[in-house]
């Protein structure tokens, strides 16, 4: 492989890694919660829209547009009746219930859809290319870097442009004022939460049209968005972006070298990142 | 009284459980050898994440760790299969040292995850070995498996014995290092951290010293889990369903940051295996329901619930410090 091609692989690569990543950034952004069920909520929405497409015969975009809703109502109200409960106290109860609703995801999904591995059928979108200035890129990989960086710009604009994003970023920084100004923190919370199942379901259905997914992805997926977003930090979305684009230029080269060490590269650059810069490329910067 | 009863109860169980085993036909001894593993590889956990704080979602790397050493050790070095079991130890106490200071700059839920993603690399690069059997896994020799014993029952015995001598290792380690002034450190830290380090407990060497310490038993748990099914794969050294995810089950059960939390729920754990098994995605479903469900309604789990009930009727309340 030339140096273009791994180049232009990578970033593209990048681009879904940062819209896996958003979701598990903004959760814990604005709610200090770490979601290990991240991943499992990914591949649930991949198979939600496989249901549709094969039960209906709808195209993809429509089965997107039944599953975008579902999922978010699903964030609203898991927030609402069990992360909020959880937010207070030990800093294990979130992770832990979490951890077993991870659980609980992949085993339903195994139950419903069998442990065979699927592909989102997505017509030849998955297989045509452009030539740009004499390198191949995929379509369908082009269209995920847009989609990325139209998510990251969309939650940024959100965030600081709008009234929902001001009391969003509120119920982040004091969540006890907010409610005296008459702004019920757990309904923002909740959704955060909603917001972020709906990144989670667009990456979700963009990675299952381009490679293979089965119930039990979930937790690799978990890891590869806690990458980005520990390389990224928690500092801006746009983090997210260039942590994505560096994990995976790593995965690009390591599988160039030997298609069994994709992963192991990925993973060996976070750590690397980790030690270099521990609080990531943009990190957080506290207003006190 | 109630000092020495914190000693002197597991023994007599431990001493209990010697002597029942030395009735059980060979079937029914694996069964108990298999719960001493996962009672084992609970009560670190619970050390780990219940006191020191410190919530893994990683250990199976020191299990494979040690399931790999002990590998390494018998058939490759020739060393005999005890030497091997301590090898595996050390092995996973150094590697636990080595990463100790890059995965503490994750804080609280991200040092979960960080140390996941280690394991993950742990079983990555296993698999990409070729000298460790790569991704089809590993078989001890059968020379190595009749140095355990001649027959089947002795080597169920040896396995059983090895097993056992870790699990009292743990428990009296943990009652008496918990009654040290380093123990007393750990508990001040766990309740308050800004308060412990005030009057001069520091934190960073005391947690260190605690994920190192149960990174080497666990290691040695490994090296008895291969003992225990003579091959291994990457997937089932390093498998986070077997060595984490049913472990963490066990302490939420029965009640973290209590020293007869991870007793009790191994109990519950492989009771109900035992009943639902045959369900597979069911009864993990279940299990996955009652973690969420214990975090949401009563985080102390079981032991928790029962000292509640307990305390209720106890006039004055005492608080119980292990």
């Amino acid at each position: 492989m030339s140096i273009e091609t791994i180049l232009i692989q990578g970033l593209m690569l990048g681009g879904l890694y940062a819209l896996l990543a958003t979701g598990l950034s903004l959760v814990f952004g604005v709610m200090r919660l770490v979601n290990l069920s991240h991943g499992d909520f990914v591949v649930l929405s991949a198979y939600l829209a496989l249901l549709v497409v094969q039960g209906t015969l709808a195209p993809l975009w429509l089965a997107f547009a039944c599953v975008l809703p579902v999922m978010m109502g699903l964030g609203y109200v898991l927030q609402r009746g069990v992360f909020n409960r959880l937010l207070e106290g030990d800093p294990m109860r979130p992770l832990l219930a979490t951890f077993g609703l991870s659980i609980i995801v992949q085993n339903a999904l195994l139950l419903g859809f069998a442990a065979d591995t699927q592909l989102l059928p997505s017509g030849d979108l998955a297989f045509r290319a452009l030539g740009i200035a004499g390198l191949s890129v995929g379509v369908l990989p082009l269209i995920t870097f847009g989609v990325a960086i139209a998510v990251i710009a969309g939650l940024n604009w959100l965030l600081y442009h709008t009234r929902l994003g001001r009391n969003l970023r509120a119920a982040s920084d004091d969540p006890a004022i907010l409610d005296a100004f008459g702004v019920s923190n757990r309904h923002m919370f909740a959704v955060a939460s909603a917001l972020a199942f709906a990144t989670m379901c667009i990456a979700g259905i963009l990675m299952a049209m381009r490679s293979n997914f089965d119930p039990f992805i979930g937790p690799g997926r978990l890891l590869i968005a806690f990458e980005v977003v520990i390389i990224g930090g928690l500092g801006s979305f746009w983090g997210m972006l260039w942590g994505g684009i560096l994990l995976g230029l790593a995965q690009v080269i390591g599988a160039a070298i030997d298609p069994g060490l994709q992963f192991l590269a990925g993973h060996l650059a976070f750590f690397v990142m980790l030690m270099l810069r521990p609080k990531g490329l943009f990190p957080r910067v506290d207003h006190g | 009284m109630r000092r020495h009863l914190d000693i002197l109860l597991p023994v007599v169980v431990l001493l209990g459980v010697f002597a029942l085993a030395q009735t059980l036909p060979t079937a029914q001894l694996r069964q108990l050898t298999e719960f001493l593993i996962f009672l084992a590889l609970a009560l670190n956990w619970n050390l780990l994440a219940g006191y020191a704080g410190l919530i893994s979602v990683g250990q199976q790397a020191f299990v494979g760790i040690g399931a790999y050493t002990l590998y390494v050790g018998t058939a490759l070095m020739g060393w005999p299969i005890l030497a091997a079991v301590g090898l595996s130890a050390v092995v996973a106490a150094v590697f636990a040292m080595v990463v100790f200071p890059v995965l503490f700059r994750l804080r609280g839920p991200q040092f979960a995850i960080g140390s996941w993603v280690l394991a993950e690399m742990c079983l990555l690069a296993v698999a990409n070995t070729e000298k460790l059997g790569a991704g089809t896994g590993i078989g001890l020799p059968i020379k190595i498996a009749r140095a355990m014993g001649s027959s089947r029952a002795d080597r169920e015995m040896f396995i059983f014995l090895v097993v056992l001598a870790l699990v009292v290792i743990i428990f009296i380690g943990s009652v008496l290092f918990l009654r040290s002034r380093a123990g007393y450190g750990l508990l001040a830290m766990r309740d308050d951290e800004g308060a412990a380090e005030s009057v001069g407990v520091s934190p960073v060497p005391l947690k260190m010293g605690v994920y190192v310490a149960t990174a080497a038993i666990t290691g040695a748990i490994g090296a008895a889990v291969l003992l225990f099914k003579l091959r291994v794969t990457p997937g089932s050294a390093f498998s986070l369903i077997d060595w984490t995810a049913f472990v963490i089950f066990i302490v939420i059960i029965g009640g973290q940051g209590r020293i007869w939390g991870p007793v009790l729920g191994a109990v519950l754990f492989f009771g109900l295996r035992n009943t639902l098994a045959d369900f597979g995605a069911l009864y993990l479903i279940l299990l996955g329901a009652i973690a969420v469900l214990i975090m949401v309604a009563s985080p102390s789990g079981l032991s928790g619930l029962i000292e509640g009930f307990i305390a209720k009727w106890r006039v004055p309340p005492q608080e119980r410090k292990l």
